[in-house]
């Protein structure tokens, strides 16, 4: 296993966001997390990335070295594509002294390359568009070698080619790294191409849990009424 | 029958307001020494990335060089243009010079160009900051197990530090200098008589005093202004607040330092 979640518990402002969640993510697959907006699906992989603590529960992850993608890329405007890459190659405690120049350099050329995005290095962030943004923020989530790779949102606010792009890139990253991936979306399209299970939050609880094929043909009413983008059914728009 | 709610009155009102600006201050307050805590850690373990401090310490001289000599530049000549001529009436023509270099070393030189390193750097240090924040880039670093106190707070607070008495000292000699001319043009007082009644005004000690309350200027700024950069919270409007805040107690920070510096050394 390489994502044991168990009674997670996270309380903002009096309110439950995540309700006793628990799953588990098998090495080398990928797990959608589906629901509404502000039903706790970010929290969760912040809470799995370290970003911040729940209030409850126990998370157990084979590896420590985790990253996360950005639902909008979150890249850092004042620096060029290279230093975006190698930031954490420079900077982070444990590897500032690892690596030479030239090791660098090779690295971010080949994780550019896993993007296909080569030959951008000295272009800064608005200089490229927002599907390539993501990839260069895939290319950063990488860098370090992660067995686990968080994506928050990673098709949102994109064309439907560029979606499917992204997409292909997520599978690749796990079909040639063999990464374990989360991915927190609400595109029925990335949940049918990158999925290999999904689970659905409302309310701060799992309501649903099984595979796109499974929620396609399911009688949940909550899969039933994701799956139509129908208003009517049990889930309500959250006022609150 | 009318029933009375508490809620309703303006004492309610009132009372809800300060509540809210006093626990607004604590919480920025509280904010400010717990990251003057983790810079300070950083600093005395010598964890510093040397590259972006020398960045930041070129972007404090030379972005606010500038304005600090524009704006201590014309405050001497408003000064120099009001007092010298009537020195030169009541029979102290020889002595402007040396009332100007005083009143550059002790006070106007360090707190004008205290300001304008507010309005020019700490604004900047603040809406960066908080960009970043509204932007995820500071949970980005996070996620990457980057430590944003090494890479943010720590090169700004020290170039704060190592850079404004710089600034500080060369905007009080052009302020000696403008308040020259000014004097020279406006009350016919002669540069040789200007530059030897100068020298009668300027005390080793007034020059390291100012030269050590610029370093606290400087640290306090750069502290401020980040760590408001840093509660910024949603978007456009939340890096906006930060920006306001930054300036604000800046300002506040700066004089009640300078207040204490003027107890200290000169009361």
């Amino acid at each position: 296993m390489s994502i044991k979640v168990e009674n997670l518990t996270k309380v903002f402002d009096g309110k439950k966001v995540l309700d006793n969640i628990s799953f588990e993510v098998n090495d080398g697959s990928s797990l959608a997390i589906i629901g509404f907006s502000g039903s706790g699906k970010s929290t969760v992989l912040k809470i799995i990335s370290g970003l911040i603590k729940a209030d409850e529960g126990k998370i157990s992850l084979k590896s420590d070295e985790v990253a996360l993608v950005f639902q909008y890329s979150a890249l850092f405007d004042s620096l060029n594509i290279f230093d975006n890459i190698s930031f954490a190659l420079h900077e982070r405690k444990d590897l500032r002294k690892k690596y030479s120049k030239e090791e660098i350099k090779k690295i971010v050329e080949d994780k550019l390359k896993v993007v296909g995005l080569e030959g951008i290095e000295k272009k800064y962030p608005h200089e490229l568009s927002g599907g390539m943004q993501k990839r260069v923020s895939f290319a950063r989530a990488i860098v370090t070698n992660p067995q686990v790779i968080l994506y928050d949102e990673p098709t949102a606010g994109l064309d439907p080619i560029t979606s499917t792009v992204i997409e292909n890139y997520i599978n690749t990253l796990k079909r040639e790294l063999g990464v374990t991936s989360i991915i927190v979306t609400h595109q029925l399209s990335t949940i049918r191409n990158c999925a290999d299970r999904v689970i659905m939050f409302y309310g701060g609880k799992i309501v649903f849990e099984g595979t796109p094929e499974e929620m396609n043909q399911s009688e949940n009413p909550y899969a039933k009424q994701f799956i139509n983008s129908s208003i009517e059914g049990p889930m309500q728009m959250l006022t609150s | 029958m009318v029933t009375f709610k508490f809620k309703d009155t303006a004492t309610y009102q009132v009372i809800r307001l300060i509540s809210f600006q006093l626990t607004e201050f604590l919480d920025t307050f509280g904010c400010i020494v717990e990251q003057f805590i983790n810079t300070l850690k950083y600093i005395i373990k010598l964890d510093i990335n040397i590259g972006e401090l020398i960045r930041q310490c070129s972007r404090f001289a030379f972005d606010s060089l500038p304005i600090s000599l524009s704006i201590v530049g014309m405050t001497s000549i408003i000064i120099s243009i009001q007092v010298a001529p009537e020195m030169v009436k009541q029979g102290g023509g020889g002595a402007v010079g040396a009332l100007i270099s005083l009143i550059m070393t002790r006070e106007m030189g360090t707190i004008m160009a205290g300001f304008a390193i507010i309005s020019m750097i700490g604004a900047a240090f603040a809406s960066e900051i908080a960009t970043m924040k509204v932007t995820d880039q500071i949970n980005a670093m996070e996620a990457l197990k980057v430590s944003y106190f090494r890479y943010l707070f720590v090169p700004r607070v020290l170039a704060g530090v190592f850079m404004m008495p710089v600034v500080v000292l060369i905007a009080s000699a052009f302020g000696i200098f403008t308040a020259g001319w000014a004097s020279v043009v406006s009350a016919k007082i002669s540069w040789l008589n200007y530059i030897n009644s100068v020298w009668y005004g300027l005390f080793v000690k007034d020059i390291l005093v100012a030269t050590l309350k610029a370093s606290c200027f400087g640290f306090a700024i750069a502290l401020i202004s980040c760590s408001c950069g840093i509660r910024a919270k949603g978007g456009a409007q939340g890096v906006g607040i930060a920006t306001t805040q930054a300036v604000v107690w800046s300002f506040i920070a700066i004089v009640i330092i300078d207040y204490i510096f003027a107890l200290g050394f000169y009361f």
